[in-house]
C-alpha cells in the first residue's frame, strides 16, 4: 500500500487537474444552468463521506468484538477523520447548490439531516480520541458501533418530513455527456481518498510505534 | 438470567439507598430542570402570555435531555470520587448486570424529575396533559429509556476519561437524535388539539424499536466496553 501512494497521488492530481475541463465540456442542465456543475464535486464527496463512515463503523465493530486488533482501530480513526473532511465538502457544496436550486440554504430534509448527524458523530469520534485520554480507543469504538446502528433510525425519523433532495436513482439515468465527467470526478476523489487514507493510517502507526518505544525506554 | 436481574437490582438498590440518604442528585437535578424551564418560558412565551405552537413539547424534551445528562454525569462522578466503580467491576457479577443496575437507578431518578417537570410544563405553557395521559406517559417512558440506555453506557465508560463533563454531551447528543425527534414530535401531537393521535402512536412505535435495538446493543457490548 505504501509503495502505491506516490503513484496514486500522481493519478489523483492529474485527474483532479483535468476534471474542470471535463466538467466544462458537459452540457448545462436545462433548469439549473451553471450552478448544477457543483454536482460534480458534491456527489463524489458525499459518496466518499459514506464510504468513510461505513469503514469507521465496521472497523470499530471489528476492533471491539474481534479481539482489539490495532489495525482495525487505526482504520476506524483514519476513516473518522476523512469522514470529517469529505463531510465538510458535502455540507459546504450542498447549501451552495440548494440556495440556487431551491432558494434556501438549508432544509430539514432526510438526506441533509442524516448527513449532518453522521458528520457530528464523526466529530464525536475524533474529539473523544483527541481529548479522552487513555482508554479512549474503546470509547470511540463504541461511538462508531452505536453510530452505525443509529443510521436507520435517523433516516426513518426524519423521513416523515417531505423530501426535496433529488434521489440518487437519477444517477444511472444521466446522459453520457454528464455521466462521464461525474464518474471521472468520483474516480479522482476516490484516488485522493485512498492516498489520504494510506498516509494518515501510516502516520498513526508511526505515532503509536514512537509512543511504545518511548514507553519502553522509560522502563 | 434471574441471577443477572437479581444482581442488577442489588446494584440499583445500593445506588438508590445512597441517593435516599443524601438526596443530592434529586434536589440538584430537579432545581436545574425547573430553572431551565423558567429560562425557556422567558425566551418563548409572548408578551400576551401566548405560547408559540410546538414550544411546550420542545421545552419539555430539551429540559429532559439536559437534566438527564447532568444526572448521568453526577451518578458516575459519585462512583469515581470514592473509586468504587472499580470495586463494582471487580465484584463477581456480570457486566450486563452492572449496566442494568446503573440503568435502573438512573431511570428511577429521571422518572422522579419527570413527575415534577411534566405538570410544570402543563402549568406554564397550557399544555393539555390529560388529553391522552396513557400515551403521554408511554412516550416519556420510552424516550427516557432510549436516552438512558445509551447514556448510562457512555457515562460509565467516560468515568476515567479526561474532560468527561464535556465529552458526555459530545457523544450522547448526536446518538440520541432519533429519541429527541420522536419524543418531541409525538408529544407535540398530543399537545396540539384536534390532531390525529395515531401519529403519536407511530412515534411511540419508533421509540420502542429504538429502545429494543440500543438496549440489546448496550447489553451485548457492555462486556468489552466496560472493561478496565
Amino acid at each position: 500500500m505504501r509503495r502505491a501512494v506516490p503513484g496514486l497521488l500522481l493519478v489523483a492530481t492529474a485527474m483532479l487537474a483535468a476534471s474542470p475541463f471535463m466538467i466544462d465540456a458537459a452540457p448545462p442542465e436545462v433548469t439549473m444552468g451553471l450552478v448544477q456543475k457543483i454536482f460534480y464535486v458534491h456527489l463524489p464527496s458525499a459518496m466518499l463521506f459514506m464510504v468513510a463512515s461505513v469503514v469507521c463503523g465496521t472497523s470499530s465493530a471489528i476492533y471491539l468484538l474481534g479481539g482489539r486488533r490495532l489495525g482495525a482501530d487505526r482504520a476506524a480513526f483514519t476513516a473518522a477523520e476523512l469522514a470529517i473532511v469529505f463531510g465538510l465538502i458535502t455540507l459546504v457544496t450542498g447549501p451552495l447548490w440548494g440556495r440556487k436550486a431551491w432558494g434556501v440554504w438549508w432544509v430539514w430534509d432526510v438526506r441533509l439531516t442524516s448527513t449532518l448527524v453522521m458528520w457530528l458523530l464523526s466529530w464525536s469520534y475524533v474529539l473523544l480520541r483527541r481529548f479522552g485520554g487513555a482508554g479512549s480507543e474503546t470509547l470511540s469504538a463504541g461511538v462508531g458501533l452505536f453510530g452505525m446502528a443509529l443510521v436507520p433510525f435517523v433516516y426513518w425519523s426524519v423521513n416523515v418530513w417531505r423530501t426535496l433532495h433529488p434521489k440518487t436513482s437519477v444517477v444511472p439515468t444521466l446522459p453520457a455527456s454528464m455521466g462521464k465527467p461525474l464518474w471521472w470526478s468520483v474516480a479522482a476523489f476516490a484516488c485522493l481518498f485512498a492516498v489520504l487514507f494510506a498516509t494518515r493510517a501510516r502516520l498513526e502507526r508511526l505515532r503509536t510505534d514512537v509512543d511504545m518505544a518511548l514507553a519502553d525506554a522509560d522502563e | 438470567m434471574i441471577s443477572v436481574l437479581h444482581s442488577a437490582w442489588l446494584i440499583a438498590a445500593k445506588d438508590l439507598r445512597v441517593e435516599a440518604r443524601s438526596r443530592e442528585l434529586v434536589y440538584t437535578t430537579l432545581f436545574f430542570a425547573v430553572t431551565a424551564v423558567l429560562i425557556f418560558a422567558f425566551s418563548f412565551v409572548q408578551e400576551d402570555s401566548t405560547v408559540p405552537p410546538g414550544a411546550a413539547s420542545g421545552i419539555l424534551w430539551v429540559t429532559l435531555t439536559f437534566s438527564g445528562t447532568i444526572a448521568l454525569t453526577r451518578t458516575f462522578e459519585r462512583e469515581r470520587e470514592h473509586d468504587t466503580l472499580r470495586g463494582l467491576l471487580l465484584s463477581p457479577v456480570e457486566r450486563p448486570a452492572v449496566y442494568l443496575g446503573k440503568l435502573f437507578a438512573v431511570l428511577l431518578l429521571l422518572a422522579g424529575v419527570e413527575a415534577v417537570l411534566v405538570p410544570l410544563t402543563g402549568l406554564f405553557f397550557q399544555a393539555p396533559l390529560l388529553r391522552a395521559p396513557g400515551l403521554l406517559v408511554s412516550l416519556l417512558a420510552a424516550g427516557t429509556l432510549g436516552f438512558a440506555s445509551v447514556g448510562t453506557l457512555f457515562a460509565a465508560m467516560l468515568v476515567r476519561a479526561r474532560s468527561r463533563d464535556v465529552l458526555l454531551p459530545v457523544v450522547l447528543f448526536p446518538l440520541v437524535v432519533p429519541v429527541i425527534i420522536a419524543g418531541v414530535r409525538g408529544t407535540n401531537v398530543i399537545f396540539t388539539p384536534d390532531s390525529e393521535l395515531a401519529v403519536a402512536r407511530m412515534w411511540l412505535a419508533m421509540l420502542l424499536s429504538f429502545d429494543a435495538v440500543f438496549l440489546s446493543l448496550a447489553l451485548w457490548t457492555s462486556g468489552p466496553l466496560l472493561s478496565e
